[in-house]
């Protein structure tokens, strides 16, 4: 009897097989015809598409992709928020066809690619530095912000808190806000040794919402009750409160690009994509998601 | 002629098996190869010492600097700290499974221990996270609760089944004949276990404490969550720290293949490697001399 069941189970494997070999051919079939549709600019789009990079960006992208999916429900595209490093890696690597970076590609980046990178600036974003609610802190200068995340300053007296060691916060070397932050607050110098290194915005969000003396920085979308944006001086001006509104009025003064790559110009699924990032519907998701439009 | 097929179907099984156990060392050479090979390069830019001994990783700074010593402080402190916790605590479990509890405690106990090792890491780690630090940072007042204690005690957690579970079976080999007679000399039970039981399993319970710091210093997906990640020089216990494994798994993302950093996170894990096998070392060391004595002692 067991052996009669074990044939049996055997064979319905074996059926499966064969089923699961002819619908993988005939999918990819479909998807090479579907290509060539593409270039003969038929509406009907499949494939897969896939963008990879900032934790920053990702929020994006993923918007995009639910809403591009609706439209186009043949097409797959993937999209998995590891760092502006990593997805500008997997680029050079040629394991992605779009890099979402929250910082600028690098010189070293751009001589390792095979072609020449596009850069695509899809939207801007501000950065908050921010503490715990209880903090009596409520505004630094950028020098201050400087000094204090290259551990210059060390107290929280310095700059008119409580007598308290700081606790800095900050995110992974692949992070394109630590590469960011790096180059327009700090002016290039090293984060302080002491500096402790967290995954992602919401990471730092998360440690900063629950330890009295941290300091950290995280995108204006990151930004809720449970931590306090800090109002950022600039140049011995008024400080400014770090909210959509004043980023987009041009007065907070940490605002940068968010970007996506593509090797060479953008063509096919990608193109199509980046399209929809840059018609009025995309963006609009992209103030949605809490970040500037460009257009 | 039937027996010509049994012949054959007996040599076709000893080569299947003897291909099987050459595959797992095969791999392991490979692994060993290619670490190597990867990693080498970095010491082309390096020199090996300076990558140990060096107090500075900076791997994105112009020019960057590679100076392992505060993640391989970061590894020793954060799985000394978890063997401190999970040595002591096991054995004593192991003592009492072993020699106390009754059968059917033993039994029950025993299952639900070894289920802990069943939970995936980043389970524990998330928990540690936000249950575990929060509970540390108010029971010893600290500004942050991301540090290397913190990992110490996750980790000791996950060491905890290696270590009762091979001392349990380190106490119940040692023969009854030797309980039994200690006790016939008017020994006390406390008395046996401790210079009796304990004596005998001497090599077993090293055996187990090994694994166990084995299983700490290899973890990585726990300790990135609650190491708190700097790459500093721990001074307490309580200053955060990063270990070899947080480091590798945080950067490799971004590296590129063949680039200098790329080469120089394989050369943490050769680092990583020496380690653990003269941790592994060590444990047959000892139990190959144990064992000697111990077939000297049942003479």
């Amino acid at each position: 009897m067991a052996k009669k069941l074990s044939r049996i189970g055997m064979a319905l494997l074996a059926v499966l097989l064969v089923a699961g070999l002819v619908i993988g051919c005939g999918g990819n079939a479909a998807t090479e015809g579907e290509e060539q549709n593409q270039q003969g600019g038929s509406e009907e789009l499949s494939g897969m598409l896939q963008v990879n990079g900032s934790t920053t960006v990702a929020p994006v992208g993923q918007a995009w992709a639910e809403k591009f999916n609706e439209k186009h429900p043949n097409v797959d595209v993937v999209v998995s928020g590891t760092g502006s490093g990593d997805g500008i890696a997997a680029l050079i690597n040629g394991t992605t066809d779009i890099a979402m970076a929250s910082r600028k590609m690098k010189d070293k980046e751009r001589d390792r690619i095979d072609g020449t990178p596009k850069e695509i600036v899809v939207g801007r974003d501000g950065l908050a530095v921010v503490v715990h609610p209880d903090n009596p802190v409520d505004s630094l200068s950028m020098a201050e912000i400087k000094d204090i995340f290259t551990g210059q300053i060390t107290n929280w007296q310095e700059v008119g808190g409580e007598d308290a060691e700081i606790i800095v916060y900050t995110r992974d070397t692949s992070s394109g806000t630590y590469g960011f932050f790096k180059e327009f607050v700090l002016d290039d110098q090293d984060y302080l040794k002491s500096g402790r290194a967290t995954a992602s915005n919401a990471a730092i969000a998360n440690s900063v919402a629950g330890e009295e003396t941290a300091i950290g920085y995280c995108g204006l979308a990151f930004l809720d009750d449970k931590i306090k944006g800090i109002s950022v001086s600039k140049d011995g001006g008024e400080p400014v409160e770090p909210t959509l509104e004043k980023a987009k009025a041009g007065e907070y003064p940490i605002v940068r690009d968010l970007n996506m790559y593509t090797i060479g110009e953008p063509e096919g699924l990608a193109k199509e994509f980046l399209d929809y990032g840059f018609s009025s519907e995309g963006q609009a998701i992209i103030e949605a998601v809490g970040y500037l439009p460009v257009k | 002629m039937n027996k010509k097929i049994v012949r054959y179907y007996e040599k076709g099984i000893k080569y299947v098996l003897a291909l099987t156990a050459g595959t797992s060392i095969l791999i392991l050479f490979l692994i060993f190869f290619f670490l190597f090979r990867e990693g080498a390069g970095v010491f082309a830019h390096v020199n090996i010492l300076d990558f140990v001994f060096g107090k500075d990783w900076s791997p994105v700074s112009e020019p960057p600097v590679f100076g392992a010593l505060p993640l391989i402080a970061g590894s020793m402190v954060v799985t000394f700290g978890a063997g401190m916790i999970a040595i002591p605590t096991g054995i004593g479990i192991a003592v009492f499974l072993a020699e106390m509890a009754p059968h059917s405690v033993r039994e029950i106990a025993k299952a639900i221990i070894e289920l802990l090792a069943g939970v995936p890491s980043v389970v524990y780690g998330f928990i540690g996270l936000t249950i575990l630090a929060p509970l540390i940072k108010d029971i010893f007042n600290l500004p942050s609760a991301l540090s290397a204690f913190t990992a110490s005690v996750v980790l000791a957690v996950m060491a905890l089944p290696t270590v009762v579970s091979i001392s349990e079976d380190a106490l119940n080999a040692v023969p009854q004949d030797f309980r039994e007679a200690s006790l016939a000399l008017g020994a006390t039970k406390w008395e046996t276990t401790l210079r009796v039981v304990l004596p005998s399993a001497r090599s077993g319970l090293i055996a187990a404490s090994m694994l166990g710091l084995g299983r700490a210093i290899g973890e990585t997906m726990a300790v990135l969550m609650v190491a708190g990640n700097a790459t500093l020089i721990p001074h307490s216990i309580f200053d955060p720290v990063r270990t070899i494994t947080a480091d590798i798994a945080a950067e490799m993302g971004e590296t590129v293949q063949g680039g200098l950093h790329y080469q120089a996170l394989f050369g943490l894990g050769m680092v990583l490697f020496v380690i653990t096998f003269f941790i592994n070392l060590i444990t047959d060391l000892v139990f190959a001399k144990t064992s000697s004595i111990k077939r000297g002692a049942s003479l």
